[in-house]
């Protein structure tokens, strides 16, 4: 083996209270995440809430407003430093994928190798063309490939001079849904090969879901919740974080003691206490999977909708209330719009919040 | 106060001066003075000339200007658009030579094949030599059509302006998925039906845009008409320049055919307007032509042969004959003017495709609307006649000619001459005005293929901005600057007025120098300067039908 550049592998990139903005106006503010060595962060929202902002500002492209960001405490950027994008070791995937179209796959792969040898230059790029699938591609044009080659490609190329953080924007939206099923986990286990730490910016959960250790749930500028995937889903901090992630509704309830509601589902008590005083009016989110179809129940509800999902049935059902939530069921539990079927409650995250005037 | 101190450095910074912005609207500005100007000029007050051009000659110019454009616009689409239907959607023998051939009319200046026809079919012409010969009549004694008329300036600008039309729809037939076709095929539609009531309809903004192209350049036109004895406004203002000497009387023509291409830019942007027909994307690589056998093969064959034949492959052979047998031969004299054309070629093209780029780049960097404005009017001496602009540049820079004389003689009591309008430097400010758009459309068509996240990557890839010029922008911007530089570089090759107009004293170029002879009714020796106009001029068109050829594969 060639004597190639160290490794040089993250130990910790922090972003401290941090504000961006274009002519003044903030378009992001107060916002704190950090990701570890091997960690693959995810900053997930809407369309428009600052997610791409932010991460060009860990790329470099964007100055602060205010506060700071470092990388192994070094410092990148603060209101009055910004260290430029080519000097802060950060590789960086596009969602328009972005290769050069003069040069062939092996010369974009080359691109960022400056100062390695031809010998070692070689090496990476072959080596790195096997990782993504995509040996003997090296004297082909970009053009000549498919939209998930040349994303592979372009992964390829920013992780060729071997940086110490990976941000992608976007990555996956360009391609289409089969496409995207497949290319995800694939991203994932290189990255994880190859020891790189990387932050994605999405708005697509299920994306985040596959590839993100620590998710940053963003609305209107600002994080609202960071935490793993597991916790963002199942321990909501906000109703825009609830409504966000996955499906679900609200139920009116009133609490009837320190782990306990009462609502139209009848008393459902949880594992952990959920803080809120008895006798209080509250909102209780209930996800599909909360409520399961069970013939011997005797606690029914009136199917308004249903779809079929493969490998489960996802019904739409009015409670005796006049409520709607959902409810799973197997495949095999085919039943019609209009029949009743029996429902078991399953919920034992309550995830709560106080009663808003329009969910009463 | 506070929202003084909360003022960020980078904030600053960014709303600061950029040089780039600030000499994009100041080329921006320099650029727009000569059309100001005329525009200007439209509102002073009226001359004694002007009086008696008003009286006598006005409706001349204005009902001969309209009747041009009413013929041309009928002979363009009767050319333009059945060839680019059958070179598009059909399928007959010679279809993929006509497809680029149909365009080879586009490197004839009009004026060129105004002099070979009529030199060609005059009374003394090898035809009507030749009908003579053969039934032994005399003069006056047989009817042959007159060349040098309103007919004659009809049929020589339809030949050489029909491409455009052409051009324009062709690419709207070839975007007409053949899924949209085929939907009103299974509608009840034949094939004819859903040409008139689908394929035609789709294709109207194309072509209106075509057909104004093609009425644009008729307006501009000087050679032809001048040359056919037509009055028109290029014409107009020409005799009242020389004839009268009065500016201000030329200025207020100018102001007046301004006025025309104005109503014309104006009724193309309202016939299409809120319409943006777009292809679905899906357009199948391999769409089904409809294959034209027999007659009908034959009748499509004629239809495309007819424009080739007449505006390119005939006048090229008869200037290519007289040229090469019967023209003086060529010598010093020839060589000079080609030297003289040449270099003023690549001067114009050389500044206005730098001012291009740093217009484009401008646009790129800084969207917001002053430099975006700037780049708009940059744009606009493309519009305007090439008179038009050559008057609004001779004003104002005689004007400041004769205050650099004035000053001299004052202080330093000493005689000068004219600085700038008198010199190529006015010829080149005319160039840049007139030729800005095209080179800006080239160079701005390029810069969009770089994507502004292939400079983030090259940023991120360890480049410096310097370096991403360099390894990026450089290597994928040059085809497009030399496209620029080569389409200006032809385009006032051919550029016959606004030369005229302003070439320094005893400045001649190839263009000029052909219509001094035509018009001393040298006709054959005016071919070899004639042939090199059009030799040149072949070399965008070639590029321009390869790039056809290979799309169409």
């Amino acid at each position: 083996m060639t004597a190639m550049p160290p490794n040089k592998m993250l130990k910790e990139l922090k972003l401290s209270n941090i504000a961006v903005g274009y002519q003044g106006i903030p378009v992001v503010q107060e916002a704190n995440f950090r990701i570890v060595e091997g960690q693959i962060g995810c900053l997930l929202g809407p369309s428009g809430c600052g997610k791409s902002t932010l991460l060009r500002a860990i790329a470099g492209f964007e100055p602060l407003m205010a506060g700071e960001i470092t990388l192994d405490n070094e410092l990148l950027s603060s209101a009055t430093k910004t260290v430029s994008p080519e000097k802060r070791s950060i590789g960086m995937v596009f969602q328009d994928i972005a290769l050069f179209p003069h040069l062939t796959i092996g010369a974009n792969i080359a691109f960022g190798l400056k100062g390695w040898s031809k010998k070692d230059a070689s090496a990476r790029i072959d080596y790195l063309l096997q990782l993504v699938g995509l040996s003997g591609y090296k004297d082909r044009y970009p053009h000549s490939l498919s939209g998930g080659q040349q994303q592979r490609i372009a992964l390829a190329r920013a992780i060729a001079p071997k940086p110490k953080l990976l941000l992608m924007d976007e990555p996956f939206s360009g391609l289409d849904a089969k496409l995207r099923e497949e290319l995800v986990p694939d991203i994932r286990a290189i990255l994880q090969h190859e020891k790189v730490s990387a932050i994605l910016v999405t708005h697509d959960q299920a994306e985040a879901f596959a590839m993100a250790d620590q998710v940053a749930i963003m609305e209107s500028g600002r994080i609202l919740q960071v935490g793993t995937p597991y916790e963002i889903y199942h321990e909501p901090v906000s109703r825009f974080a609830a409504m966000f992630i996955g499906q679900g509704d609200f139920l009116p309830a009133v609490v009837c003691g320190e782990n306990c509601v009462h609502s139209d589902l009848g008393e459902i008590r949880g594992r952990l206490n959920h803080g809120f005083a008895s006798g209080a009016e509250v909102d209780l989110l209930v996800r599909p999977d909360d409520i399961l179809h069970d013939d011997d129940s005797a606690f029914k509800g009136l199917i308004v909708s249903k779809w079929f999902r493969g490998s489960y049935f996802l019904y739409r059902v009015k409670l005796p209330s006049g409520k709607v939530t959902y409810c799973f069921a197997s495949s095999h539990h085919n039943h019609s719009i209009g029949q009743e079927i029996g429902l078991s409650v399953n919920l034992d995250h309550l995830v709560m919040f106080p009663r808003e005037p329009l969910n009463s | 106060m506070s929202t003084l101190t909360q003022t960020h450095p980078i904030s600053k910074h960014r709303s600061g001066i950029s040089w780039l912005k600030l000499s994009a609207i100041l080329v921006a500005l320099m650029l727009a003075i000569p059309v100001l100007i005329v525009v200007f000029n439209i509102f002073l007050g009226g001359s004694g000339v002007w009086q008696h051009l008003y009286e006598t000659l006005l409706f001349d110019y204005v009902s001969n200007s309209f009747l041009l454009m009413l013929g041309v616009t009928l002979g363009t689409l009767a050319m333009g658009v059945p060839a680019a239907w059958l070179t598009s959607v059909c399928e007959f023998r010679g279809r993929g030579l006509f497809s680029w051939a149909l365009l080879l009319p586009l490197a004839m200046p009009a004026y060129i094949i105004a002099y070979t026809y009529t030199g060609l079919f005059d009374f003394a012409g090898p035809v009507q030599t030749f009908i003579r010969d053969v039934t032994g009549l005399g003069y006056g004694q047989y009817w042959f059509f007159e060349m040098r008329s309103l007919g004659g300036a009809f049929a020589m600008l339809s030949l050489v302006l029909y491409p455009y039309v052409y051009l324009m729809s062709r690419a709207a037939f070839l975007e007409q998925s053949a899924n949209t076709l085929e939907v009103c095929r299974t509608l009840g539609y034949s094939a004819p039906q859903a040409f008139f009531r689908l394929a035609l309809p789709m294709a109207r903004p194309a072509i209106v845009a075509g057909v104004t192209l093609a009425m644009m350049e008729t307006l501009a036109d000087y050679g032809t008409v001048q040359y056919f004895g037509v009055t028109t406004f290029t014409t107009g203002i020409m005799r009242t320049f020389y004839g009268f000497g009065d500016l201000a009387a030329a200025s207020q023509l100018a102001g007046i055919l301004l006025l025309f291409v104005a109503v014309l830019i104006f009724a193309e942007r309202y016939s299409r307007r809120e319409i943006s027909y777009h292809g679905s994307g899906l357009r199948k690589a391999s769409q089904r032509k409809i294959e034209l056998r027999g007659l009908y093969g034959a009748a499509a064959f004629v239809a495309c042969a007819i424009p080739v034949l007449a505006g390119f492959v005939i006048p090229a052979a008869v200037l290519l004959y007289w040229a090469v047998f019967e023209a003086e031969a060529v010598g010093w004299d020839f060589i000079q003017l080609s030297w003289n054309s040449f270099y003023l070629a690549a001067l114009a093209a050389l500044i206005t495709v730098s001012l291009a780029l740093v217009l484009a780049y401008a646009g790129r960097l800084h969207k917001d609307k002053s430099v975006q404005t700037a780049i708009i009017t940059s744009g606009m001496g493309y519009a305007l006649p090439g008179t038009i602009i050559a008057i609004g540049v001779i004003v104002p820079l005689a004007w400041l000619d004769h205050r650099i004389i004035e000053f001299v003689q004052h202080t330093f009591d000493s005689k000068i001459g004219l600085f700038f309008s008198g010199t190529i430097i006015a010829l080149l400010f005319a160039y840049t005005v007139r030729f800005m758009a095209v080179s800006l459309g080239s160079v701005q068509s390029g810069l969009g293929k770089i994507k502004p996240s292939m400079d983030m990557a090259g940023r991120s890839l360890g480049c410096s901005p310097a370096q991403v010029l360099r390894r990026i922008h450089v290597p994928l911007l040059k085809s497009s600057v030399l496209t620029a530089l080569l389409i200006v570089f032809v385009d006032v090759l051919k550029e016959l007025p606004a030369t005229l107009i302003l070439r320094p004293f005893n400045f001649n170029t190839l263009a000029v120098r052909a219509f001094e002879l035509a018009s001393d009714e040298r006709l054959v020796d005016a071919a070899p300067a004639s042939l090199m106009i059009v030799a040149v001029g072949l070399i965008p068109v070639i590029l321009l039908s390869r790039s056809i050829s290979s799309s169409a594969h």
